[in-house]
């Protein structure tokens, strides 16, 4: 009785991903109620900075109450659902935008389009851009949630575009050039490259370079780029972000055909922390998309209060430039914490300098170097170290043994614990593999053989978890 | 799963010269002469004739280009890696051909990018009076003081009755309840942070008791059943793309509000049956009309997955009553499809009728309950369109689940949600809202009816929603659907009043219009009224 779509697994729902989500909703840690409950690391999520929202809401009534100099703006906020969106709200995000890169690059609030939320931007602009049947290219690794947004409804396809930990998962043109001819050989019409700059999970901004192949790429196949920014307000540390439509303008190219063929993806959830609020939006250089993705935004307007409420708060512009300062401070403090905990505990990271997470090395600790040893890995962390991380294979990563682990969601204390849990089973696994390698240097025989599954299955099974 | 994926590639030609058999018949065809070229020194070879080095090197050639073509499918193939566990891949095979593939041309020669075909359709400015009307009035919209000469909006649903109250509430209430705790101390992690995707518990709880509220309290509503969207917009996409494919169709009775050719139809691809009802019957719903349209459908190879009912009907105004409401079941259930109720009006009556939801029927009787869905809303009952909450109550479980997953692309703002949470809960201040809205839509009403009357212009009987159904088909000239779109034009550009002609609801008699009279105040039906004698009379 119901249709395809909707018995369809492809929201990709079964994946691990989501699968670590819901044992954390089982048993979720809290540090008086649940302290030995799962740590949610899996969350990429930032409530670092949540006592600088607050105290601005405090000194502000206006924007709560909806006032402005004290006069209630409520019956136009009632009524408003203009999907043009509210134009002092538009006028303040592209100012805001520009600010997070620099102000190299200009935004007109023109071609921006309001939406609830970057998932439904990001499918919006699938929906404008390919029919069903046609494929985007996304680098490895990616944000598991694009197999849902940019696939269910839309019956695009995805095509992965190879990255590996050779080059600090840089996308070169031979991996570029590789996908589409992936893609071909599936005989999937390549409509475009979506990037996500800074990368979700890498933590890392693209360099001028990496940018300016995919922009010679694009050139080339006549294809669309779409640039998933949501994380720009995020980067700590140099290099510096540089947004496509930079690296565009650098290469004087708005007078090309590409430069109609360019789209930002953005929102609030992470550069300000305010997921809840449902705050996306798509910026495009193309009339068509723009005109069709304003009136596709009736599918998911925001809300008239919550644009007012923000456009006071952007348009506080010392609060903003202050926050966003002081937040990228603390993301960077996180950032050293977690990289220097890990390395005591013998874990390596790939260097990054964005985001809300880290993207951790623990082939060393892989049984096998499979995905199968991985999800064992996983599920090891999940369970007896009680952390709910993201394995690489969720992320598509071509490579088993990667993990992408989140820590702007939590305190510091909770922070520490993590990192002690995970130090506890390392040494655990490693005991264990010193157990295994010193039966074989002894040699075979059986009763060896049965002393070392002993030694195993005290090491595999749940005792008391150090937690 | 590399094997599969390569094996199903039928149509790529291989870059290298192919040797092809030689055609019976002899024919002198290029390639059969190249063949004959080949295959000769080798024969001769063979015999001991001769041709030895051309004979051994054409056979060194083609070894050597097969090894070149085996060597760049080896390339080609994803990393030897152990294959990682792509959900896209495992898809694919699940992948519909679509009109992409004919279009690929040979590797090398790539055509113009476009965007998608649906892209362009939507960019197109809307041909439909409707919209038309809609953006002309906003543009020059009526003011009283400020702007005498402007478009008197009558095109828009809007219940611009009873705003007062509300802001009254907001301004004694809203602070505290949006982010303010018991104590008073600040915590913006309630609306900040992610909140569950189809609208928090407290939300869904509060919704379900004001649904009740507003329905009469004879229904109960279990907030377990609800997913809650950005508007009801969203809410019946949402629910389409749960229940039908592409090429699926709804039989929709008309007339129909117009918003249901674009949320139904724009991205699902789902087709819409109107299913006509006339004026002789008041505009009634007919359970033989449904089945005649139906028969239609399935002659055609159509396949109808539902019946999409207003339940009060948009643009009419009346209420379907039990025994309607029965008989929609029966023919559901005979025919295995589902019901849309969208119920977006429920709380907007101003007769002596009540309203009677889905919902009641079902609670009382022992239905097949799981072909029933309800749309609502609270853009028209609590006037806040602009705060985006919709709701799609089903009970039928496995569309519930589909549909939270959906509900992603479309959630209600968090601290939208925490500030709604607090007014539907004030129970007390609802009931007061909900009887002073129903009396001032009803004084509405029966001036503005009135008004009509005075032009000789009568209106359907109606109990409920913003507007009247009034026919001015003894004003249109030719009878017929071009004489409705002239009498809407003048009346749009020379009478400076946007109301919406039938045809833009599919209605099958020319003459019909809907007037919305909710967004106006009672001193403003006289100047409607003046407006519309003024183009009349000319």
């Amino acid at each position: 009785m119901l249709s395809r779509k909707a018995r369809l697994d492809a929201h990709g729902e079964d994946s691990s991903y989501f699968l670590g989500w819901k044992e954390y909703e089982k048993n979720a840690y809290d540090d008086v109620q649940n302290p030995t409950g799962i740590i949610q690391m899996g969350l990429a999520e930032n409530q670092l900075s949540f006592d600088l929202l607050e105290s601005w809401l405090a000194s502000n009534q206006d924007a709560a109450r909806l006032t402005r100099n004290g006069e209630s703006v409520f019956r136009e906020l009632a009524l408003f659902q203009d999907y043009h969106g509210l134009p002092d709200f538009k006028n303040e995000l592209v100012e805001f935008m520009a600010e997070i890169r620099g102000n190299k690059v200009n935004f007109d609030p023109r071609k921006l389009v309001l939406m609830a939320g970057a998932t439904s931007a990001n499918e919006t602009l699938t929906f404008c851009i390919a029919e069903s049947g046609d494929a985007f290219l996304l680098p490895t690794p990616y944000y598991p949630g694009f197999d849902r947004d940019l696939k269910w409804r839309t019956g695009v396809e995805i095509v992965p575009i190879h990255c590996s930990s050779s080059n600090g998962f840089k996308v070169t043109k031979c991996a570029l050039e590789e996908a589409y001819q992936q893609a071909h050989k599936l005989s999937l019409n390549v409509k475009g490259v979506l990037i996500t700059n800074p990368s979700n999970p890498l933590g890392t901004t693209m360099g001028r370079d990496e940018l300016n192949d995919l922009i010679g790429f694009a050139v080339a196949k006549k294809i669309h780029i779409i640039s998933d920014e949501i994380y720009s307000g995020t980067v700590f540390d140099h290099p510096s972000f540089i947004s496509i439509m930079e690296a565009l303008m650098d290469r004087k190219l708005q007078d090309t055909d590409l430069w109609s063929r360019v789209h930002i993806v953005y929102s609030l959830s992470k550069d300000l922390g305010l997921p809840g609020f449902r705050v996306g939006m798509i910026y495009s250089n193309n009339e068509t998309v723009v005109s069709a993705a304003t009136k596709m935004s009736s599918f998911g307007l925001i809300s008239s209060q919550t644009q007012y409420l923000l456009s006071k708060i952007l348009s506080d512009k010392k609060f903003t430039r202050n926050y966003m300062k002081e937040n990228r401070k603390r993301l960077k403090t996180r950032r050293d914490m977690i990289v220097a905990a890990l390395r005591d505990a013998g874990i390596g990271c790939l260097k990054s300098n964005a985001g809300l997470f880290c993207w951790v090395d623990m082939r060393h600790l892989l049984s096998s170097n499979t995905f199968d040893a991985e999800m064992e890995l996983w599920k090891k962390i999940l369970r007896e170290a009680g952390l709910n991380i993201s394995p690489g294979a969720s992320c598509h990563c071509s490579e088993p043994g990667w993990f992408r682990i989140c820590f702007a969601n939590m305190s510091e204390d909770t922070l520490n614990l993590s990192m002690q849990r995970i130090k506890a089973l390392v040494g655990r696994i490693q005991q264990c593999r010193r157990g295994r390698v010193t039966h074989q240097d002894s040699g075979c025989n059986s009763r060896r053989r049965s002393f070392s599954k002993w030694v195993l299955n005290l090491c595999s099974y749940d005792r008391e978890p150090d937690r | 799963m590399n094997h599969s994926r390569s094996r199903r590639n039928p149509t790529r030609e291989p870059d290298f010269p192919t040797v092809k058999p030689p055609s019976p018949g002899g024919s002198s065809s290029g390639g059969a002469g190249a063949a004959m070229r080949l295959i000769v020194p080798l024969q001769g070879v063979v015999q001991g004739r001769g041709g030895l080095i051309l004979g051994s090197i054409i056979p060194g050639a083609l070894y050597y280009f097969f090894q070149l073509y085996l060597k760049r499918c080896r390339s080609a193939k994803p990393n030897s890696n152990p294959p990682s566990p792509s959900s896209s891949s495992a898809q694919l095979a699940d992948l519909s051909r679509s009109s992409s593939r004919s279009n690929l041309s040979s590797r090398g020669s790539v055509g113009p990018v476009r965007v998608s075909a649906r892209a362009n359709s939507i960019a197109k400015p809307n041909a439909s009076p409707y919209y038309i009307g809609l953006e002309m009035a906003s543009e020059d919209p009526y003011d009283r003081f400020d702007n005498p000469d402007g478009i008197m909006q009558l095109g828009l649903s809007e219940n611009r009755l009873s705003l007062d109250l509300i802001e009254t509430w907001i301004l004694e209430n809203l602070e505290r309840s949006m982010i303010g705790g018991a104590d008073g101390h600040l915590n913006i992690s309630g609306i900040a942070t992610y909140q569950p995707l189809d609208g928090m518990m407290e939300m869904k709880i509060a919704v379900a008791g004001f649904m009740s509220q507003v329905m009469g309290t004879t229904v109960s509503f279990d907030p377990s059943r609800l997913v809650l969207t950005s508007g009801a917009t969203p809410a019946i996409e949402t629910l389409c793309f749960c229940l039908a494919d592409q090429g699926n169709a709804f039989l929709v009775p008309t007339p129909y509000y117009p918003g249901f050719d674009r949320d139904m139809k724009w991205r699902t691809g789902v087709e819409l049956i109107p299913v006509h009802c006339r004026s002789s019957d008041n505009f009634a719903l007919s359970v033989t009309a449904l089945d005649q349209a139906f028969n239609q459908a399935r002659k055609r190879g159509q396949k109808v997955r539902g019946i999409l009912i207003s339940n009060p009907s948009n643009p009419i105004g009346n209420m379907l009553n039990k025994e309607t409401l029965y008989s929609l079941l029966d023919f559901a259930r005979e025919k295995n499809i589902h019901i849309i109720s969208d119920e977006i009006f429920a709380g907007s009556t101003y007769g002596s009728e009540e309203f009677v939801s889905m919902a009641e029927i079902l609670e009382s009787e022992d239905f097949d309950k799981n072909r029933v869905h309800i749309i609502y809303g609270l853009s028209k009952d609590l006037s806040l369109p602009g705060f985006r909450v919709g709701v799609i109550y089903s009970f039928n479980t496995s569309v519930l689940a589909a549909a939270k997953k959906l509900a992603r692309f479309s959630s209600v703002s968090a601290p939208t949600q925490r500030i709604l949470i607090s007014m539907l809960s004030d129970t007390r201040f609802i009931q007061r809202y909900i009887e002073t809205t129903r009396e001032r839509i009803k004084k509405m009403y029966v001036a503005f009816a009135a008004g009509l009357k005075q032009l000789g212009i009568e209106c359907t009987k109606s109990s409920a929603g913003l507007y009247c159904w009034a026919d001015m088909s003894g004003l249109i000239r030719p009878y017929n659907e071009k004489g409705e779109l002239e009498l809407w034009d003048k009346l749009l550009k020379i009478g400076k009043i946007n109301i919406t002609p039938g045809s833009a609801c599919h209605c099958i008699e020319p003459g019909w219009f809907r007037c919305c009279f909710t967004m106006l105040a009672e001193e403003d039906i006289p100047v409607v009224i003046k407006r519309i004698q003024r183009v009349v009379e000319t």
